[in-house]
C-alpha cells in the first residue's frame, strides 16, 4: 500500500516537473511511461491487496520446503534450554520454539535445535541461519537495531541476589562492604558496579571465569553474596544440599527481558511468530488448557472460539496458516501457564521459581498480549 | 637391522628382591628417598580411591551414557551409530589381525572395554538389553576380524580399500541419512554429538590433513614462485592465528560471507577449521623432513632417470615421513585434544555434552569433577594408544637407529 502510494506521488512530481519543464504538452510523452512503471493498487471494496515487500513469506515458505523449523537454542541451561537423560532438547524456550512449529507445519517435534553460543546469537540472525532464536536472550535496543526483529517477551528475568538466610542481608544497604561473587567480563559485573555507586554503597567483587566457579565460591563461604539473574539463582539455590538455608532477595538491579527473535526482513514470519506468543497467553487468560482445548473449541465465549479457529479468523489466512495453527499449539504445547509451571512450577522439571513477573497481567505481573482476534 | 641380539644371551631377570635392593635401597639417600616416595604415593593413590569410590558422585555419566556416546542422536534410529560401531570393530579386528605390532594393544583393550560395557551392572533405563547387546557383538567381532585378518583371505591392500569404502558409507549415508527416505531418513548434525563427533572430527581431521600438509610442505620447497608463495603465506598465516580464531573465522565469520542459501553444515565448518589449522602444522613438520634428506638421494635418484613425481613420490617422501613419525603422532594426538575448542563454537563434542549433562538437574551442577575426570579418562586413553602405535611404528621402520 505505502510502497505504491510512494511511486504513484513520485511519479505525480516527475510529471509535474516535465510539465513545467518542457515546452511541449506533457500529456504526450507522460502517461506512456507511467503505464509501464506505475504499481497498481486495487481497491475492491471490503478487501486490500497490498503490495508485499521482497522478503514476505520467504522464511515460512523455507520452513515448509524444509519440514523443519530450525531454532537456535541453548543446551546447558537448566530450565530455559538443556537436554533431558535421552538427548531430547527440552526447556522453557525449548517449548516456544515447539510452539511455532506446531503452529505453522501442526507438529511440535519438527524442530532443529541449532545449539549456539552467546556470540553466535547475532550472526545466526544476520545471516539467517535459523528461522528462530530462542535462547535465553535479553531484548535490547541495540539488538534489535543490529540483528533481527524480537518478537514478544515471554520471560521477565532480572539480577537479583542469593544470600544465606542467617546472614540477616535484606536489602541492598545491608550489603555495604559486603563480598559478592560475581561471573567477570559480563553485564552481570557492570550492573552490579552501576548499582552500588548509584547507592553510594561499597563491596568487595570476587570475581570468577566460570558461572560454576562463582557458585561454589559462595556455597564454600567465600563471598557472601552471589549475583546473576534470578532464575539462574533459582536453580542454583535448587542445587545446594540444603536450598532453604539460602534465599534469592526480593531485590533486582536489572531489565531482563527474555525474547524469542527472528532474523528481520519478513514480516509475515515475524508476525506468526509474535501471533503464536500471543496465542499462548491469551489461551492461559482464558483458560484454555492442553487438556481443556477439544471441548473449549464448542465454547460459548467467542473469544475462544476465535482463538481455537473455529469462528472467524484472527489473520491465518494472511499469515498463510490453517484455522487451527493456535489450537495445534495449546494441544501439544500447552498455554503460557502450562509452559511456564512445566519446568518452574512447584513440581516442575528444572526448579521452582514463583512467576512473579511472569504472571498475567490480570494476576499482577507484566505478561500480556493483544487481543486474537 | 638388529644383527647384535642374535648371538648375545639376555641376562637371567634378577629376582625382585634382588632387585629392589639393587634399584631402590642403594645406600641412605636412596632408601629415603625411596621410602618418602612411598609414603607420599600411598597417600596420593588412597585419598583418590577414597575420592573416586567413596566421595565422587559419579551419577551424571551413569544417569547419561548414551549422551557421551552419541549426544542427542535419535533414540528411534540408534542402530545407526550401532552399526556404525559394529562396522568399525570388525574393522579394527582385521586390521589387528593384519598388523597385530600397532594394534594389538589397544584392540585387546577395546574387547575388554565393550565386553564389560554389556555387563556393567548399571540400572539406568537408557541402555537397553539392545544396547548391551551390541556392545557385547562389537567385542566378538573383533576378535572374529582378528581371525579374520590374520587368515590368507584378507591382506593389507583389501583392508585399506575396506577401510575407506567403509569409512565414506558411515559418514556420508549411515549416519547423516539420506533426504526424504523412510528407511534412513536424515538426521541433521546438529543431532550428533558426544564421542561420536570428536571422533568423526578428530578422523576426519586427521585423514584429511596429512595430505594437504604434504602437498603443502612440497609446495612450499617448490621452484614454482606462485605454488612456493602460495604455500608459504598459507602456513604462516595460519600458524601465527590461534585455533580459536579459525574455528570463529569458519563457523561465524565465513557464513556472514556466504549467502543465506548457501548454509554449510555447522559440523563441516568446524572440520574445515580443524583442518586447515592441522594441515599448516603437518606442512611444517613435514618439511622438517625433506630437509634432512641429503641431496645426494635427490641426484642419485635422477641419475637412475627417475622424472620428478617419481623422484618425490618413491625416493624422498618415504624417507622424509619416516623421519617426522614422532612429530606427526604428536600434532595427531594434539589435534586430537583440540576437538575439545569446538564447544566454543557450539558443537556438542565429548566435552560439549559433559557440560549440558552438569545441566541435567540441580543436583549435577557442583559435579564438574567427575564429569571432566571421566571425559579426561576418555582422551587420555585414544592418546595413548595412538602413542603406543607411533612408538611401535617408530621402532619398526628403524626410527632413531641409524
Amino acid at each position: 500500500m505505502k510502497k505504491s502510494i510512494l511511486v504513484l506521488s513520485g511519479l505525480v512530481i516527475a510529471s509535474l516537473l516535465l510539465a513545467s519543464c518542457a515546452p511541449q504538452p506533457a500529456g504526450e510523452v507522460a502517461p506512456q511511461k507511467i503505464v509501464e512503471t506505475v504499481v497498481v493498487t486495487v481497491e475492491v471494496p471490503g478487501e486490500t491487496v497490498t503490495v508485499k515487500p521482497q522478503g514476505y513469506g520467504t522464511i515460512a515458505a523455507r520452513v515448509r520446503e524444509r519440514g523443519k523449523v530450525v531454532c537456535g537454542v541453548h543446551k546447558e541451561l537448566l530450565g530455559f534450554g538443556y537436554l533431558d537423560a535421552n538427548g531430547r532438547n527440552i526447556g522453557f524456550d525449548i517449548d516456544l520454539c515447539r510452539a511455532v512449529a506446531a503452529a505453522v507445519l501442526g507438529d511440535a517435534e519438527a524442530i532443529e535445535a541449532v545449539p549456539i553460543t552467546a556470540a553466535d546469537r547475532g550472526p545466526v540472525l544476520q545471516t539467517g541461519e535459523v528461522d528462530l532464536v530462542t535462547r535465553n536472550m535479553t531484548w535490547t535496543s541495540k539488538r534489535d537495531a543490529e540483528w533481527g526483529n524480537f518478537t514478544w517477551i515471554m520471560f521477565y528475568d532480572g539480577q537479583g541476589f542469593l544470600v544465606r538466610a542467617d546472614s540477616g542481608i535484606k536489602t541492598l544497604q545491608d550489603m555495604n562492604g559486603a563480598s559478592i561473587c560475581v561471573t567477570t567480563g559480563t553485564t552481570t559485573e557492570k550492573n552490579l558496579a552501576t548499582a552500588f555507586a548509584d547507592a553510594n554503597l561499597a563491596y568487595n567483587a570476587v570475581t570468577f571465569e566460570e558461572t560454576s566457579a562463582v557458585y561454589g565460591a559462595y556455597e564454600q563461604g567465600r563471598c557472601d553474596v552471589a549475583t546473576s539473574d534470578k532464575s539462574q539463582l533459582a536453580a542454583v539455590r535448587a542445587g545446594f544440599s540444603d536450598p532453604n538455608a539460602h534465599e534469592i532477595l526480593d531485590i533486582t538491579i536489572s531489565k531482563e527481558p527474555l525474547t524469542p527473535a527472528v532474523p528481520a526482513g519478513d514480516d509475515q514470519w515475524f508476525d506468526i511468530v509474535k501471533t503464536v506468543m500471543w496465542g499462548m497467553i491469551a489461551a492461559e487468560e482464558y483458560g484454555i488448557t492442553s487438556a481443556n482445548v477439544a471441548e473449549m473449541k464448542a465454547s460459548s465465549d467467542a473469544n475462544i472460539r476465535m482463538l481455537l479457529g473455529t469462528e472467524g479468523d484472527w489473520g491465518y489466512t494472511t499469515l498463510g496458516l490453517e484455522a487451527d495453527a493456535l489450537a495445534n499449539v495449546i494441544e501439544q504445547i500447552g498455554n503460557y501457564g502450562e509452559v511456564y509451571d512445566r519446568y518452574f512450577g512447584e513440581n516442575g522439571l528444572a526448579f521452582y521459581l514463583p512467576r512473579g513477573m511472569n504472571n498475567l497481567w490480570k494476576n499482577g505481573g507484566l505478561i500480556y498480549a493483544p487481543p486474537i482476534k | 637391522m638388529n644383527t647384535t641380539s642374535d648371538s648375545v644371551t639376555p641376562p637371567a631377570p634378577p629376582r625382585m628382591l634382588e632387585w629392589i635392593q639393587k634399584n631402590l635401597f642403594n645406600g641412605w639417600l636412596n632408601s629415603a628417598l625411596t621410602l618418602i616416595a612411598l609414603v607420599f604415593l600411598y597417600f596420593v593413590v588412597v585419598s583418590s580411591a577414597r575420592w573416586a569410590f567413596f566421595t565422587a558422585d559419579w551419577r551424571p555419566v551413569t544417569t547419561a551414557p548414551l549422551l557421551f556416546l552419541v549426544g542427542q542422536y535419535p533414540r528411534e534410529q540408534l542402530w545407526r551409530p550401532g552399526l556404525s560401531m559394529l562396522l568399525s570393530t570388525f574393522m579394527i579386528g582385521i586390521s589387528w589381525g593384519i598388523w597385530p605390532r600397532y594394534l594389538k594393544a589397544f584392540s585387546i583393550f577395546l574387547v575388554v572395554l565393550l565386553a564389560g560395557m554389556a555387563i556393567v551392572p548399571l540400572e539406568t533405563p537408557t541402555i537397553t538389553l539392545g544396547i548391551r547387546a551390541a556392545f557385547l557383538a562389537a567385542s566378538l567381532l573383533i576378535y572374529a576380524g582378528y581371525l579374520l585378518g590374520r587368515s590368507k583371505f584378507v591382506n593389507a591392500r583389501l583392508a585399506v580399500m575396506l577401510w575407506t569404502v567403509i569409512a565414506v558409507l558411515i559418514s556420508l549415508v549411515l549416519l547423516p541419512g539420506i533426504p526424504k527416505s523412510s528407511a534412513l531418513p536424515s538426521v541433521p548434525t546438529t543431532a550428533w554429538g558426544g564421542l561420536l563427533i570428536t571422533l568423526l572430527l578428530a578422523i576426519g581431521g586427521i585423514l584429511l590433513s596429512f595430505p594437504i600438509g604434504v602437498l603443502l610442505a612440497l609446495g612450499r620447497r617448490s621452484s614454482l614462485p606462485v605454488v612456493k608463495v602460495f604455500s608459504i603465506l598459507f602456513i604462516e598465516v595460519i600458524r601465527g592465528v590461534p585455533l580459536v580464531t579459525i574455528l570463529f573465522m569458519f563457523s561465524v565469520i565465513l557464513a556472514l560471507f556466504l549467502p543465506a542459501e548457501s548454509r554449510i553444515d555447522r559440523i563441516l565448518r568446524a572440520l574445515m577449521g580443524m583442518v586447515v589449522f592441522s594441515a599448516a602444522y603437518t606442512a611444517e613438520n613435514v618439511r622438517g623432513g625433506l630437509q634432512a634428506i641429503p641431496p645426494g638421494q635427490v641426484e642419485a635418484a635422477k641419475a637412475l632417470g627417475l622424472n620428478g613425481f617419481q623422484t618425490t613420490t618413491l625416493i624422498v617422501l618415504p624417507q622424509a615421513l619416516r623421519l617426522v613419525i614422532p612429530a606427526i603422532v604428536g600434532q595427531f594426538i594434539s589435534l586430537f585434544k583440540d576437538t575439545t575448542l569446538v564447544v566454543i563454537v557450539g558443537i556438542n563434542d565429548l566435552l560439549g555434552v559433559g557440560n549440558s549433562v552438569l545441566k541435567l538437574s540441580p543436583e549435577f551442577f557442583r559435579l564438574q569433577m567427575e564429569v571432566y575426570l571421566f571425559i579426561a579418562a576418555i582422551f587420555w586413553v585414544f592418546s595413548y594408544f595412538m602413542s603406543y602405535a607411533s612408538l611401535q611404528l617408530e621402532k619398526s621402520l628403524g626410527v632413531g637407529e641409524r
